[in-house]
């Protein structure tokens, strides 16, 4: 008999691939990192530096409450539409995914059609009160651009987790005259919190990475990802580049593993 | 279930939420098509409808249009014959090392694309000829788009139980490689094409990685946009816009009559045998609301 074909030769390709250019690149990164003058305390100067820890800062902030307000409204919104027969639901349903695909550019321009100098707003602004107003620009505009992408995938997942909740659990509650408020906060929000938690995780690390959404939007603002991007391309700080990129990958995929773990692995791809 | 039958304040409420909700989708989207249709936007509809900016579009940018399909084919081609094999071994080896494996594919989607691309341009920026190719930045496509043909394709061969196909036809004499062949990839055939217009998708749309591992020749279509956008009138941006939605949404269409498709094929499947294939799944496809880079 012929020596058979070993196993493991069938996932080789793909993990000498993956060593060749994820895994290696990103030990380059970690060494030039700490190859400047400071050595590796080259992360003790970007969290006591005013300047990355206000970028920092910001992204995080902006990060949790974009995270925030997308569970809520998607929360609601998602609940509603499984629960109820909606006429068009269908439709609704593919206007709100269909952004889904949309990479980071063409959302910082739906947030400039929305209020840009030349869009929605400024031209109610502008037959209203003779003024053309502006929210894209600046912090305002992030938030509403980190908005359109998350509550797509949010409102996916929440969907899915309300659909296989069991009702009867909610009209035992309510046969034992719990409120609509109670049922939502003692027996809805619990079965879906694995789903929030990781959908939320999801959300908040999307928004700390975003870069193509604040890169159309405005180069200048104080944002982790055009930090990093302009120490690389603006001032050529190539170690202060990648000691940001080190710090951001590792508290994104920390984050996404902590959610995951938290919630059990399953939950995390329902939608 | 519905509970349609007392709709009091809270119910018109809910739905006015998720109206405005599809409105804030919605609107931008309209707006750019309009403006991209539009002889003149500071003047508004009222100065007529044109297709002028789209044949400014496809003169300015063709290329970057042929280059994105390009590298979409391309980057397909390579998670094909990297991913649907690791896949294979994968869901018939399943243990620690197989986790973390796993695990590991995965980290090129939870790191941001920035992270990533620098790390690449620091190690092979200096090789010239690979740097200003676009096979540069294919490599990073392949990176990001592996690990959803890879969960595609593992959650089908784990939900028809591959393992006992597999050993079925190597009672009978089938070699591994024959066996891989002619069972496991005919049988896969759902998960493989859901995992083919995930990433072809995903390629097409790529920003982050792209911009920068991209070269003033290697253009495509996302970062023609961004240019577009800081340089060309909002018209142009808009009428390149449109372009970029005619590229997704036939893609859009496919994924949704292919996962149709598969939820029909999963419901016609007694359910002894749904309960088996979950137990031993531990694999789910990575849905596109986890594709994170924005």
């Amino acid at each position: 008999m012929k020596k058979p074909f070993p196993l493991l030769l069938f996932a080789l390709p793909a993990l000498i691939v993956f060593v060749a250019f994820f895994c290696l690149p990103m030990a380059k990164l970690l060494a030039i990192s700490i190859a400047g003058k400071d050595g590796a305390s080259v992360y003790w100067t970007v969290l006591s530096s005013q300047r990355y820890l206000h970028s920092l800062l910001v992204t995080v902030l902006l990060s949790a409450a974009v995270t925030l307000a997308t569970l809520v409204i998607a929360g609601i919104t998602g609940t509603f539409l499984e629960r109820n027969a909606v006429p068009g639901k269908a439709l609704l349903v593919a206007m709100l995914t269909f952004p889904l695909a949309f990479p980071g550019v063409v959302i910082g321009f739906m947030v400039i059609m929305l209020g840009g100098r030349n869009g929605l707003l400024a031209m109610a602004g502008d037959w209203l009160a003779g003024e053309r107003w502006t929210f894209a620009y600046g912090l305002t505009g992030l938030f509403v651009g980190y908005l359109y992408f998350s509550i797509p995938r949010v409102i996916l997942t929440v969907m899915a987790a309300v659909a296989k909740l069991d009702a009867s659990l909610e009209e035992a509650a309510r046969s034992l005259g719990a409120g609509r408020w109670r049922v939502v906060r003692d027996v809805m929000l619990p079965a879906l919190m694995p789903a929030m938690i990781s959908s939320g995780a999801i959300c908040f690390a999307t928004s700390m990475g975003a870069f193509g959404t604040a890169f159309t939007l405005a180069t200048q603002l104080d944002v982790l990802p055009l930090t990093i991007y302009n120490e690389f391309t603006n001032y050529a700080n190539f170690g202060m580049a990648a000691a940001l990129s080190v710090l951001l990958g590792t508290v994104t995929w920390a984050l996404l593993a902590l959610a995951r773990w938290f919630s059990g692995d399953a939950v995390a791809a329902t939608a | 279930m519905m509970h349609s039958r007392r709709r009091g304040g809270a119910y018109w409420l809910q739905l006015a939420l998720a109206l405005l909700v599809c409105l804030f989708m919605v609107v931008p989207v309209v707006l750019s098509v309009l403006a991209g249709l539009t002889n003149n936007i500071f003047i508004g509809v009222a100065s007529g409808l044109t297709t002028r900016w789209l044949a400014e579009v496809w003169s300015l940018y063709r290329n970057t249009i042929f280059l994105s399909l390009g590298i979409a084919l391309a980057c397909l081609a390579c998670t094909l014959a990297l991913g649907v094999p690791a896949a294979y071994y994968m869901a018939l080896r399943r243990g620690r090392v197989t986790r973390l494996i796993e695990e590991l594919l995965m980290l090129p989607v939870a790191v941001p694309g920035l992270a990533t691309a620098l790390g690449l341009i620091l190690l092979y920026g200096g090789w010239q000829a690979f740097r200003t190719s676009w096979v540069f930045i294919l490599v990073g496509h392949v990176l990001f788009t592996l690990p959803f043909m890879v969960r595609s394709v593992l959650a089908i061969m784990s939900a028809i139980d591959i393992r006992t196909l597999e050993d079925a036809a190597a009672s009978l004499g089938a070699t591994r490689v024959q066996r891989f062949f002619t069972v496991v990839l005919p049988n896969c055939r759902q998960g493989i094409l859901a995992g083919a217009l995930m990433v072809v998708t995903l390629s097409v749309g790529e920003f982050n990685l792209t911009w920068m591992l991209h070269t003033p020749t290697t253009q495509t279509l996302p970062v023609g946009l961004a240019d577009s956008y800081a340089s060309m009138r909002l018209e142009i941006g808009s009428a390149y816009t449109i372009v970029f939605f005619f590229m997704i949404i036939p893609l859009l269409v496919l994924m949704q009559a292919a996962s149709a498709l598969g939820a029909r094929a999963r419901r016609h499947r007694p359910p002894a045998d749904d309960a088996v294939a979950e137990s031993l799944a531990g694999a789910d496809p990575l849905p596109a609301s986890e594709a994170r880079h924005a």
